[in-house]
Order: C-alpha cells, then sequence, then structure tokens
C-alpha cells in the first residue's frame, strides 16, 4: 500500500517534472525517480519473498562497502580492465588500419570480407578454451579475447564506414589529385572516423560483456573471478549483486569516456541528423 | 571560330546497362567550348547533362566518341580541371581553411597561405576561416566549393548545377557572384542546369540538350551584357526560345 502510493506520488512527480523543468534538471531527475522505484520495487519483492539468499538493496550496498574495505575491489577492478584495456587498444590498433585498406580497396575487400563475415558470428566466449590452451590462466588469455571481441566490430564498422564514403567526397579526392597516404590522411580516414568512433563504442561495450565471462571461466583475478569466488564462497549473494553494480558503473563509465570523442570539431558532422 | 576551342567534344555518346538492356543516355553530341567561355548546358533532368560533365571532368568514359581538352583526351580527372559537386563536395571534417587549401599541397607554405586568403576573400568567406562545413549556411558551403575549386586556378570550371540546393535569394546572389568572379579569373566554365532563368542569367552560349538520349536541340548566344537585367525584352526573347527548345510553351 505504502510502496503503490509512493509509486503514485513519484509519477505524478516525474509528469510534473517533464512539463516544467529544464532539459538538465531532466536529465537527471526522470532516471532517478525512475532508479527510486525500481529499488524499491527491489525491496518489496525481497521482503515479500521467503528465504534470505537474495539480497535487499541494503545488503548489496554494505556488501559493497564491505568489499572496498577489504581491499579486495580495486585490484579486481584492475585486472578487468588492464585486460580490457589492452586488448581493446590492440583491437583498435590492428582493426581501423585493416579495416581502412579493406574497404578502400575493393579486391582486397572482394577477398577477405567473406572471412571476417564468417568469423564475426563465433561469440568471443567459444574461444575461451582455445585461449587459455594457448596462454594459459592469466592476462594473455584475457587480453587475447577481449581482442578477438574487439577485434571484429572495430574491423567491420571500419570497413562499412569506408565504403560508405560519399560519391561526392571520393571524386573530389580524385579531382584534387590525393593518393596513398595523403588520400588516407585526409579523406578515407577523417570521413570515416564518426562510424568508427560509433566502432570502438560497440567493440567496448561487448569487451567489458566478455572480460566478465572470461574471468568467471579461465582466470583467477578480476570481477568476473570476484562474482564466481563470492558465489563459491558461501553463496554470498550480497557480494554477487554488488560486484554486478560495479561492473555496471564500469560500464557507462567506459561508455561515456568513447563518446567524448564524438564532441571533437573533425568529427562531429558525422552524428547530426541522425 | 575565332578562338580555338578549350574543351571539344566529338561525337560523344554514353549509354549504361540497365538489367541487360543497353539505355542510351546520350547520343553523337559534338561541342566545341572556347577558351574562357560560359557555357550553360541546359536540359530537362535526365538527359544527359550531367553525364555529359561528368565525362568531360575525367570521372566517367564515353561510351563512343572523345573528349579534348587543349587537344588533349581527357583520361581522368586532374587539378586543372576542377569539378564543382551540387551535393556538398566540400569536406565536413574540415575546417574552411583547410578544405580551400586542398589543392595547393605541393606549393610552399607562404604560397599556400596567400592564395588561401586571395580566395577567402574573392568569395567572401573572410573571418570563417577556423569555420567547420556545418556551421556555415548553405549558400556560404556553396562558396567554400567554389573557393576550394579557384584556389588551384584552373583553367576549367565544371559545375553539376550548383546552386541548385540553395534557397532562391542565396542562387540570385551566388549568380551574380560566380560572375564576378568569372570575370575576374576567366576561367572557362561548363555549367549544368534545368533552369532556364538562370542560364540566360550567367551564360555566354547556352546549349539546349533534348530529352534522353540527349543531344544537341538548339543553341543560343546570349550577346547581353553583365548584370542582365530579366524584365529586358531581348533576355525574355531568349527565354521564350529556350523554354520553346525545351518544349515548354508557358502561357505567359
Amino acid at each position: 500500500m505504502i510502496l503503490a502510493l509512493t509509486l503514485l506520488g513519484l509519477g505524478i512527480a516525474a509528469l510534473f517534472i517533464g512539463r516544467q523543468a529544464s532539459e538538465n534538471v531532466q536529465n537527471v531527475a526522470l532516471p532517478g525517480g525512475v532508479t527510486l522505484i525500481l529499488v524499491s520495487g527491489w525491496q518489496a519483492a525481497v521482503a515479500a519473498t521467503p528465504g534470505t539468499a537474495f539480497p535487499s538493496p541494503g545488503e548489496a550496498l554494505a556488501a559493497l562497502v564491505e568489499l572496498i574495505r577489504l581491499g579486495r575491489l580495486w585490484g579486481d577492478i584492475a585486472a578487468s580492465l588492464f585486460r580490457v584495456t589492452w586488448g581493446f587498444l590492440l583491437a583498435a590498433g590492428v582493426g581501423i588500419p585493416l579495416g581502412l585498406v579493406v574497404g578502400w580497396s575493393t579486391r582486397t575487400f572482394r577477398a577477405l570480407n567473406p572471412i571476417v563475415q564468417g568469423l564475426r558470428p563465433v561469440s568471443p566466449i567459444a574461444w575461451i578454451p582455445i585461449a587459455i590452451l594457448w596462454f594459459g590462466i592469466g592476462d594473455g588469455a584475457g587480453i587475447f579475447l577481449i581482442f578477438l571481441s574487439s577485434f571484429f566490430p572495430i574491423t567491420v564498422g571500419t570497413m562499412a564506414a569506408v565504403r560508405n564514403i560519399s560519391m561526392v567526397h571520393q571524386r573530389s579526392a580524385r579531382n584534387f589529385g590525393l593518393r596513398g597516404f595523403d588520400l588516407f590522411r585526409r579523406v578515407v580516414l577523417p570521413a570515416a572516423l564518426p562510424q568508427i568512433i560509433t566502432s570502438l563504442r560497440i567493440a567496448l561495450g561487448v569487451a567489458w560483456l566478455v572480460i566478465v565471462a572470461a574471468e568467471m571461466v579461465g582466470m583467477d583475478s578480476g570481477l568476473g573471478y570476484l562474482i564466481n569466488d563470492a558465489r563459491n564462497a558461501g553463496s554470498r549473494y550480497d557480494l554477487v549483486v554488488a560486484t554486478m553494480i560495479v561492473i555496471g558503473v564500469i560500464g557507462i563509465i567506459l561508455d561515456l569516456l568513447v563518446r567524448k570523442l564524438e564532441n571533437f570539431d573533425e568529427v562531429r558532422w558525422g552524428y547530426e541528423n541522425r | 571560330m575565332s578562338n580555338p576551342a578549350k574543351v571539344s567534344f566529338e561525337g560523344v555518346a554514353k549509354s549504361f546497362d540497365q538489367r541487360g538492356t543497353p539505355l542510351e543516355v546520350l547520343t553523337a553530341v559534338d561541342l566545341d567550348v572556347r577558351e574562357g567561355e560560359f557555357l550553360c548546358l541546359l536540359g530537362p533532368s535526365g538527359c544527359g547533362k550531367s553525364t555529359l560533365l561528368n565525362i568531360a571532368g575525367g570521372f566517367e568514359k564515353p561510351s563512343a566518341g572523345t573528349v579534348t581538352i587543349d587537344g588533349e583526351p581527357v583520361h581522368g580527372p586532374s587539378k586543372r580541371r576542377v569539378f564543382v559537386f551540387q551535393e556538398y563536395g566540400i569536406f565536413p571534417w574540415a575546417s574552411v581553411w583547410d578544405n580551400i587549401v586542398l589543392g595547393l599541397r605541393d606549393r610552399p607554405k607562404p604560397e599556400i597561405a596567400r592564395i588561401a586568403k586571395e580566395t577567402i576573400d574573392l568569395v567572401g568567406l573572410t573571418g570563417f576561416e577556423r569555420s567547420y562545413p556545418m556551421e556555415l549556411s548553405g549558400g556560404m558551403k556553396q562558396r567554400v566549393e567554389v573557393a576550394r575549386a579557384l584556389a588551384v586556378e584552373p583553367d576549367v570550371l565544371f559545375m553539376d548545377e550548383p546552386f541548385g540546393a540553395l534557397d532562391s535569394l542565396t542562387r540570385l546572389t551566388m549568380r551574380s557572384e560566380l560572375i564576378r568572379i568569372w570575370k575576374a579569373k576567366q576561367p572557362t566554365i561548363l555549367f549544368v542546369t534545368h533552369d532556364v532563368e538562370e542560364s540566360v542569367q550567367l551564360a555566354d552560349r547556352v546549349v539546349v540538350l533534348s530529352n534522353r538520349p540527349g543531344r544537341i536541340a538548339d543553341e543560343v548566344e546570349i550577346g547581353l551584357d553583365h548584370p542582365r537585367d530579366p524584365s529586358d525584352p531581348r533576355f525574355a526573347a531568349i527565354r521564350t526560345r529556350l523554354f520553346g527548345a525545351l518544349g515548354v510553351h508557358a502561357g505567359a
């Protein structure tokens, strides 16, 4: 009853904010309100069901504090981020140049595209046994898996971006005699860059999903390992949920960091009217 | 002809393959464009006038015939002959300045700066050097496009309905600006349009292309001084003749 009233009140408040407040206030207040509603729902659901395995919001928060106090959290965050950063940077370093060249040259595109498209649907998770076989349990396998999971979205996205370069821009480049490296630096790369950044965002999102799964199966540190460890060490579902929240928050931060790239003058044009 | 031909079309024809059957777009066009001439190619949409321009610009190959510029057959695009596109061909990722110096890459730095500054002044973009195309109006983007072409001091400008996307007031301004710039630099201009008024306003000579497959249906020397007054009876007479050549008989 109380919950229903709270929800009703929040709903009315949201409507009111929606009408009156400025965009900035709305951007904070509306998602904040929805979060509050969801957390209340969570609390109510835990209170209404028998059994104590699943933690309430308060218990999850306490678990988060416990993880921070123990000093356990930072090491695992660092381990996960280390693998994601290196795997992702390697994938971008190989995938962007490869995508540019393959996308620009029709013959290379014809030769390599079917192979890339064929490997792409294989879940990076499926590579875990092979990653462990080649690199053993540890950072190497993690970096390799993140490389694989980022490499395909980045390469395919870059290829598609290059193949989308407008005919007038291609003709302008030819008309003014751009060739070779100059052509790539002044036209192909900048024309493709907005879409490349979008593919980087997608890739980083996938990488962050994959690292958790990989660490649950084949690694002895990182946030994924922390989840597994918490469950194995006496079904600490409060720690599991706390770690999930940390994973979510870091995921948002990573996405925001990549989105920062979209604000540069050189690429802003690519996000207009889309 | 008193002047030697700058651009010469000899029996230029073009057909595209459309689902197995050839679609004839242009048929046997013979045309000489004089050095420094402002020539308008006027025709209904789909008559092949843009195709003719693309062939002259070196972006497409004719199915038959040849195009020669200064007596040399055209094999591909060149910096000496620059295209001004209708859809903005300038690079949205580069500033106005960087767009305009695109064709000057092999020149010494001080010269690049001098030419860029002169060109920017000429087209009236002073103060917008560091702006990006997305921050500019349609008319100003088209000025950047024209400036980028002029910066390399081309002998020939190919303009494919360059003002087609602009509002009518901006279009009028751009026409008189183009005449001013053309008088200052005297390039040979091949200007494609479907706008009768525009062709009479701008050209030394208007060549009318017929419906597909395009062939030359009429040719009119304008012979009026700039600026031209559309209410001048001679202007009106040419306009009526051109509409007639296009098969349109306006009641007005």
